[in-house]
């Protein structure tokens, strides 16, 4: 399979008034899975039908391969898409569906039945070719959805929400499915969704956008541990962001107040007086009895989800919200607690 | 793309050296030419330049080879798309104006005679020529497309080039026609005081019936008429709406026969049945005579006639837009009004009813424009009592024929419905409060209080029963010698209409009197429902699908047609295609062109609600997945709406076998249509053959929807209420 890269240059993409894309440069390495993560209208989705052809960017340059595409309409791009509601043609069956492509570039019959029952074999199909589409189940239909779109051997490959229409226990097959086919493959891919545990289990790298613009990109982990500000703080794993005041302050060595609790972090960049910082749910323990160097507060409210507890607790430091796998010994509400956190789990947000 | 640019410049080539330039006098389609060649009558352009003189055809060459230039030019080279805009524009533009200029009897315009002296005359445009004009149409739409309009995409860009040049020359064009007629001086020429004469005229303005015997001017009696109408037919659509939706009665389904009643009734039926139960002679006027010694009286003719015509004629019309506004009332606000404490009737009065408020609104504006633009139920029903669709008529076939009166009495017609048209669309568009959203609605509507039952119940189910005897009596009207005179059986009326005989050696002979008109009708409407499904269907995807500037005035443009009075159209043609250069009156063609473009709005809603169900979605994978626009359109639009294209098939099929008010200008000795037939029967008091040749219409008409459903409904895939919600959707 082809492996391309994809580079956006200054890109916008204005509906009338409203700015969907607000001049985003970045780059979707080649053999790579890259995930465009967002809250709904974060312009993820428009960055997706830009680099598809489907919709025309404002001003900035798409190129793929160095190559710019940027006036190439969809239908003459090396580019295929897998959408949110699959977009399986109802009229044909499994086979006239995935062959569609192929057919529209004019590859001899027996090749294209050929390389279809191929590509249906491999999104584990084989034997449905006949099929119509509203006979397949939601999974099956989302696989020849994919199969239609990889038949064609495409530069880059889109997936626009691919999970969204399946119940929750599915999703988690099909994305390691999605992902499977992906290495296997070396495809260069874009991927857009919601969901970040989703984003964080499937990707090489993720690219967080909000408001138009990106928020921050890296590696899963990179985002996870060292998110860069309050929304992808927020965003990804629902860190607590808090107030925390500079007491000292050396060379990059911050000694910081939270609530009573006193604490070392590390940062090279210069700040005065006060500064965000986030808190991960799970990184945060609760003791019963007074600790040493602690946060005290009450639990406003508790409830059991099952692997864990969730605990909405009131604090010096304000509202904190604190996951704890501890399911037998638990708070109640209204109990006074003491919260701890080890150091290095303290991130410091540049803005 | 350059096999296709070679294709049209043979075509054009074609048209200008080969087919004939003007019109013949066989016919557009004619291809007599072929086999009687002549170059003075069937002469291509160069013939016509040097046998018969006309030399101002000769520059149209070139812009039509021009082009030929880009064969060897990149197509992104910007020279490539302006050598074809231009060319097509210049072309265009001499073809139009010299098209205009030189009429029948030489230079249409005084002007250009004191410029250039005499010319020599010319006809109407012939297939050469407009083969010829459609390549400058293709040649502007791909210079267009060339420069990247609409993503260079030269399928959109040509058929929404077509579509306007179609629209602009067989809507707006007549329109303009029709108003430069306004402006006609008796002598010749244009007057402003002839117009101003006519326009502020006490035929049409005059009050006198208010303080006189003397009758009002044709316009209060249109209104007069308009309102009483629309009041009643809402009325009763909502009694009819509420007796299926909101209460137990037990004969709903035949109720809702009612909903077809409109599409397969020909136009004079209903008048016709009136006639017969309370004309002088009628059925009811006999028995109150009879039992009660109540002299017969004419007080059916007139207003009172028209009034109860049209509201049986349009009660189903409302019902049909009333019954889906009753039914999206959304259960859970009427339940929650419940669960506050609120009485069925308190529910019905502070909800239900204010809920519903536009969409009665919307009923009775629609009721007006129908009852305005109706032109059979005045025309056999009105005696004394002129309105405006039936004055022009007469201004035009009467023994009167006035031009300029009828051009100005189709100008207020039109101004008329195109206000309560706007007004429709735009106040009440924005005022709708009934939204269907995708979530559940899982709620009960409440029974409607007592009372309000059976106030429905008691105006309601006479009314039902008095349609009901109307179109019994159609069907077997037929088989009596003379209502009101004569009871006795006989098949008499059939024999003449529809006999055929068997003669040895010839074969079948359709003796009938009525073969000739009914085969035209059905030729006429099945030739013309083709164009007109791929017409709505095919704006409807541009519509739904793409995005252009001056999408909004396109839609509009495409929709007018719709709001137009049918006599309006009917005397606009007369107009606009009398003299060159389209000279279509007295041929089958007008009938077909007036049949398309009037019923194109309903193909391009019923395309639009179809479209509007297809996930835009399908259309991008399949671009995405390499295919063209054109192959898009082909492959996965066309295959997914065939049942609204069966739908608007049928029903364009169906509305040009019974129209009247547009084609009753526009028939001929040789293309005579069934309703103009059987008006004639009227008008000789010859109600037997009317009665059979209508009631054997709405039998046809029966069994061509029957069949479409049937078909419709075998379809495996897809939404299967579509195509009926569609057929229903049209006649709101």
């Amino acid at each position: 399979m082809k492996k391309a890269e994809v580079k956006f240059e200054n890109i916008t993409k204005k509906f009338n008034e409203t700015t969907a894309v607000d001049n985003v440069s970045c780059k979707f390495e080649a053999g790579t899975l890259t995930t465009l993560l967002g809250p709904s209208g974060c312009g993820k989705t428009t960055s997706l039908r830009i680099i598809a052809g489907l919709e025309r960017a404002t001003s900035g340059k798409i190129l793929v391969d160095d190559e710019d595409v940027t006036l190439l309409p969809a239908t003459d791009r090396d580019v295929s898409m897998v959408f949110q509601s699959y977009a399986l043609f109802p009229h044909m069956s499994v086979l006239e569906n995935v062959s569609y492509g192929l057919k529209m570039i004019n590859v001899n019959k027996e090749e294209y039945i050929q390389k279809s029952l191929e590509t249906l074999k491999l999104v584990n199909l084989e034997g449905y070719e006949n099929r119509m589409p509203s006979e397949l189940s939601g999974g099956q239909q989302q696989r020849v959805a994919v199969a239609r779109a990889i038949v064609l051997e495409p530069k880059v490959l889109l997936f626009d929400e691919p999970l969204s229409n399946l119940d929750a226990k599915l999703r988690r097959q099909v994305r390691e499915d999605i992902r499977e086919i992906q290495q296997k493959l070396g495809v260069t891919t874009i991927y857009v969704t919601h969901d970040q545990e989703e984003a964080l289990a499937i990707s090489d790298k993720v690219i967080v956008m909000n408001n138009a613009v990106i928020a921050q990109e890296g590696s899963p982990k990179d985002l996870y541990n060292f998110p860069k500000n309050k929304f992808v703080a927020n965003f990804i794993g629902d860190a607590n962001v808090v107030k925390a005041e500079i007491l000292n302050k050396q060379s990059n060595s911050y000694e910081l107040k939270i609530g009573e609790m006193k604490i070392k972090v590390q940062s090279d960049k210069n700040f005065e007086k006060t500064v965000s910082v986030a808190l991960r749910p799970e990184k945060i323990l609760i003791n019963k009895d007074k600790k040493e160097n602690s946060i005290h507060a009450t639990v406003n409210n508790a409830s059991f989800v099952g692997s864990s507890y969730q605990y909405i607790l009131n604090s010096n430091a304000g509202k904190l919200f604190v996951i704890s796998g501890e399911t037998n010994d638990i708070f109640k509400v209204g109990e006074e607690v003491f919260l701890s956190i080890n150091e290095e789990e303290v991130k410091i947000l540049n803005d | 793309m350059r096999g296709l640019v070679i294709c049209w410049m043979l075509i054009g080539g074609l048209g200008f050296l080969i087919f004939p330039w003007y019109v013949t006098g066989d016919g557009f389609f004619s291809i007599n030419w072929i086999l009687e060649y002549s170059l003075e009558d069937y002469g291509s352009v160069l013939p016509q330049v040097f046998i018969n003189k006309k030399y101002w055809l000769l520059p149209i060459l070139l812009p039509l080879i021009f082009p030929l230039a880009t064969l060897k030019l990149n197509q992104n080279n910007p020279l490539y798309s302006k050598i074809f805009l231009y060319s097509g524009i210049i072309g265009f533009i001499y073809f139009f104006l010299q098209g205009f200029s030189i009429g029948i009897r030489g230079w249409n315009f005084e002007i250009l005679q004191s410029i250039f002296g005499d010319v020599e005359n010319q006809y109407g445009v012939g297939s050469g020529a407009v083969l010829t004009c459609c390549t400058f149409v293709f040649y502007i739409t791909h210079g267009l497309s060339a420069r990247g309009w609409l993503n260079g995409d030269n399928f959109i860009v040509g058929s929404i080039g077509s579509i306007i040049i179609l629209v602009s020359t067989f809507v707006f064009f007549p329109i303009f026609r029709m108003f430069t007629v306004a402006f006609k001086g008796t002598e010749g020429g244009y007057e402003i005081s002839n117009f101003s004469d006519k326009i502020f005229n006490k035929g049409i303005w005059g009050l006198d019936c208010l303080y006189s015997d003397y009758a009002c001017g044709v316009f209060w009696n249109t209104i007069t008429m308009g309102t009483l109408t629309a009041f009643s037919s809402t009325i009763l659509g909502l009694g009819f709406a509420l007796l299926i939706a909101r209460t137990s009665f037990k004969f709903k389904r035949t109720i809702r026969i009612l909903s077809v009643l409109p599409i397969i009734t020909p136009p004079f039926v209903i008048g016709l049945a009136i006639i017969i139960l309370f004309g002088r002679t009628g059925v009811v006027s006999s028995f109150l005579e009879w039992g009660f010694d109540i002299e017969p009286s004419r007080w059916i003719y007139g207003l009172p006639g028209i009034w109860f015509a049209q509201t049986l004629a349009f009660t189903p019309i409302a019902f049909l837009v009333l019954i889906g506004v009753v039914e999206s009332v959304s259960p859970s606000m009427e339940e929650a009004s419940q669960t506050l404490r609120a009485s069925k009737w308190q529910v019905f009065k502070t909800v239900t009813l204010p809920l519903m408020r536009p969409g009665i609104a919307n009923a009775f504006l629609l009721g007006f424009i129908e009852s305005l633009a109706d032109f059979g139920n005045p025309l056999v029903l009105g005696a004394e009592y002129d309105v405006l669709s039936t004055e022009i008529f007469f201004a035009i076939v009467g023994a009167q024929y006035d031009e300029t009166k009828a051009a100005i009495l189709a100008m207020i017609l039109l101004s008329v419905v195109l206000v309560v048209f706007y007004l429709q669309n735009q106040w009440l568009g924005k005022k709708s409060y009934i939204s269907i959203s995708g979530k559940g609605d899982s709620g009960v509507h409440p029974e409607l209080p007592n009372k309000t039952k059976w106030v429905i119940y008691s105006t309601v189910l006479p009314w039902a029963l008095l349609t009901f005897i109307i179109y019994v009596m159609i069907m077997f009207g037929g088989f009596v010698e003379m209502w009101g005179v004569d009871h006795s059986f006989t098949l008499r009326h059939y024999i003449e209409a529809f006999s055929v005989d068997w003669v040895k050696e010839r074969g079948f002979l359709w003796t009938g009197t009525a073969w000739n008109s009914f085969n035209t009708t059905f030729t006429i409407a099945l030739i013309s429902s083709l164009p007109t499904a791929a017409i709505g269907i095919l704006t409807a995807y541009l519509l739904t699908r793409h995005k252009f500037k001056g999408k909004n005035a396109f839609e509009f443009g495409t929709m007018l047609s719709f709001a137009i009075p049918g006599s309006v159209i009917g005397v606009s043609y007369v107009f606009a295609f009398n003299v060159p250069p389209l000279e279509l009156t007295g041929t089958g063609i007008i009938l077909v062109i007036a049949f398309v473009f009037r019923n194109m709005p309903v193909g391009v809603r019923a395309g639009i609600a179809a479209m509007n169900q297809l996930d835009p979605h399908l259309d991008e994978a399949s671009s995405t997945l390499n295919a063209s626009s054109a192959q898009t359109f082909r492959n996965i639009i066309l295959p997914l709406l065939k049942p609204a294209i069966t739908a608007s098939l049928v029903f364009s099929f169906v509305r040009a076998m019974t129209a009247i008010s547009a084609v009753i200008f526009l028939v001929s000795a040789n293309y005579d249509l069934a309703v103009s037939y059987i008006l004639g029967r009227l008008e000789n008091n010859d109600y037997g053959l009317a009665i059979v040749y209508s009631s054997a219409l709405i039998v046809v008409m029966l069994i061509t929807i029957t069949l479409m459903q049937l078909i419709i409904g075998k379809r495996k895939l897809g939404r299967r209420d579509q195509a009926a919600g569609i057929l229903q959707g049209n006649l709101g």
